[in-house]
């Protein structure tokens, strides 16, 4: 599994960026960039992480990351980052 | 390093403006599993499509699940089958039995369509080529998943008129043979000039000779993302019109790109192209027709539909191109009138005729395309539209077609329902004067003058 982007949308609430990161560290997955805005009310964060270390499918750690967000109320979407790269960049 | 901004405008297009990908396309040549006898003939077909598409539908689900487009459609397209089926197929019933076959391996395999029940007749009928056109009423009312075309003309080589009247009388068969369900087998059955041999669109995708023997094509949409970008400009002029039509057509195209990279390789088949289409669906916000409206006009068939039309489609390309190392198939906006919301509402506004939807097919991809008319429509005026875009097709050196459905004891102003992506239509009036002294003339129309270019 190489770069993958991880969107967080909802409610801003106490703890969305410290779970998230504490669910990557135990799967060995490295945080390469944090980025943050608020649109239209809703919290939306992004993540660029490499998962190369980690052991875990992309299908499994997308799953573990969505169940995750739901505890907090939150969407949490796992995606490859090719889609992004290959749209915006020539 | 990738942008947030850039995150959620890609994200917006999936969950807001329903952008997709419409359909991966894997044409396969059957002409190795052609034989004397009709029973090793369809067993060598179905041992092929489902030994080579056998991934197709998982691969293009983890594609979609993996980059969060979602890819709508799994779709295989074969070997004119009046080709594979020329040395074992006596009568239009052994047509019918591989017109089963490739519905069973459909099945089996989860894929929604299968086009390439097809005969190339441009210039002429080959005795299999008849068959097939004779068999299709049949082979359209007892399989599901099948797509039937014929290609009956081309700038090269005229149109043969005489599959053209054969077709309009083949059209009326097809509805009679479904009329239970609203004709639907019509709306599974196209007539082409200028088909193209890679088109992963259905009812007229099939895999022409001049290919490999497994190809990816891949198909992609979203019209409702060049609307949603184009309310943002309101007012602007044609130049930021065109620029920011063609930017929001090279963004998506590369999504189809990725995706035709991606499933080429993990199914191990080379990559053909991409086919730039603006395919619209009968699901809010996902209309060719809105595009039309918010570049200015009431409705779709007011006066300037063909050069709002003609400028989508230009710029549609032009920044498509850019973004795909192949492209081909139809490429360019389609308007099919069952599958666009904006289109039956222009129908049943009066904005919109069959007449002005011709016009519109002389600057777009591909032709008067799900056009519900009155099922007393006689097969001679069927054979006249179908002549009309031949024509079309022919002197403009472009793909057109005709996919018309003349909906079985429905009159003008009734409404037919197809259900899923083919939309429901209100039918259309036919213009009632007769042409059927013309079309009852034989042989062909010579190419156009222009054609010869050697």
């Amino acid at each position: 599994m190489k770069k993958v982007i991880i969107t967080v949308v909802g409610k801003d609430t106490v703890g969305i960026i410290a779970k998230t990161a504490a669910y990557l560290a135990k799967e060995n997955i490295n945080i390469l960039d944090i980025s943050q805005t608020v649109v239209q009310d809703y919290f939306n964060m992004m993540m660029i992480v490499d998962g190369a270390k980690c052991r875990k499918t992309f299908d499994r750690m997308s799953a573990d990351l969505t169940k995750l967000g739901l505890t907090m109320g939150l969407r949490i979407h796992c995606q490859k980052s090719e889609i992004f790269e290959k749209m915006h960049r020539i | 390093m990738i942008d947030i901004s850039e995150v959620l405008e890609t994200n917006k297009m999936v969950s807001e403006q329903t952008l997709d990908v419409r359909t991966i396309t894997i044409g396969i040549s059957l002409l190795d599993c052609a034989d004397r006898a009709l029973k090793t003939t369809c067993d060598n077909i179905y041992a092929k499509l489902t030994r080579l598409a056998k991934d197709l539908v998982k691969v293009g689900d983890d594609i979609g699940r993996e980059f969060g487009v979602p890819v709508v459609n799994k779709r295989i397209s074969v070997t004119p089958i009046a080709l594979v089926g020329a040395a074992c197929c006596r009568r239009p019933a052994d047509f019918v039995r591989i017109a089963k076959t490739l519905d069973r391996a459909a099945k089996k395999l989860g894929v929604n369509f299968v086009g390439g029940y097809s005969a190339v007749v441009s210039k002429g009928m080959t005795p299999a080529d008849e068959l097939l056109i004779r068999s299709i009423p049949e082979a359209m009312a007892v399989t599901e998943r099948l797509c039937a075309s014929v290609n009956v003309g081309s700038t090269k080589t005229g149109i043969d008129m005489d599959a053209v009247r054969l077709m309009g009388e083949i059209v009326k068969e097809t509805a009679a043979r479904t009329k239970d369900r609203g004709s639907i087998g019509c709306a599974k059955l196209v007539i082409l000039c200028n088909a193209p041999d890679d088109n992963p669109f259905m009812a007229g995708a099939f895999h022409g000779v001049s290919e490999g023997d497994a190809v990816i094509n891949v198909g992609v949409s979203g019209p409702g993302v060049v609307h949603a970008v184009l309310k943002t400009i309101r007012g602007a002029d044609f130049e930021t019109l065109c620029e920011t039509i063609k930017k929001t057509a090279f963004k998506i195209t590369r999504v189809g790109q990725l995706v035709a990279q991606e499933a080429s390789k993990r199914l191990g088949i080379p990559f053909g192209i991409i086919d730039l289409s603006l395919a619209p669906t009968p699901a809010v916000g996902d209309s060719v027709a809105d595009i039309l409206r918010e570049i200015g006009l009431d409705h779709p068939g007011a006066p300037g539909t063909t050069a709002a039309l003609a400028l989508l489609n230009d710029q549609v390309k032009k920044g498509g191109v850019m973004a795909s190392s192949y492209v081909g198939g139809l490429s360019g906006a389609f308007i099919p009138v069952s599958e666009d919301q904006g289109m039956i509402d222009a129908v049943n506004a009066g904005a919109l005729t069959i007449e002005k939807l011709e016009a519109m097919t002389c600057v777009c991809s591909v032709g008067l395309d799900m056009i519900a008319i009155p099922g007393d429509t006689p097969a001679t005026s069927i054979a006249g539209l179908i002549a009309d875009e031949a024509a079309i097709g022919m002197v403009n050196q472009k793909t057109t077609a005709v996919r018309v459905i003349p909906v079985a004891g429905k009159k003008v102003g009734d409404t037919v329902e197809f259900g899923g992506l083919l939309g429901h239509a209100p039918v259309m009036a036919v213009n009632p004067f007769s042409c059927a002294a013309m079309i009852n003339r034989t042989g062909r129309i010579p190419a156009p003058i222009h054609s010869f270019k050697n």
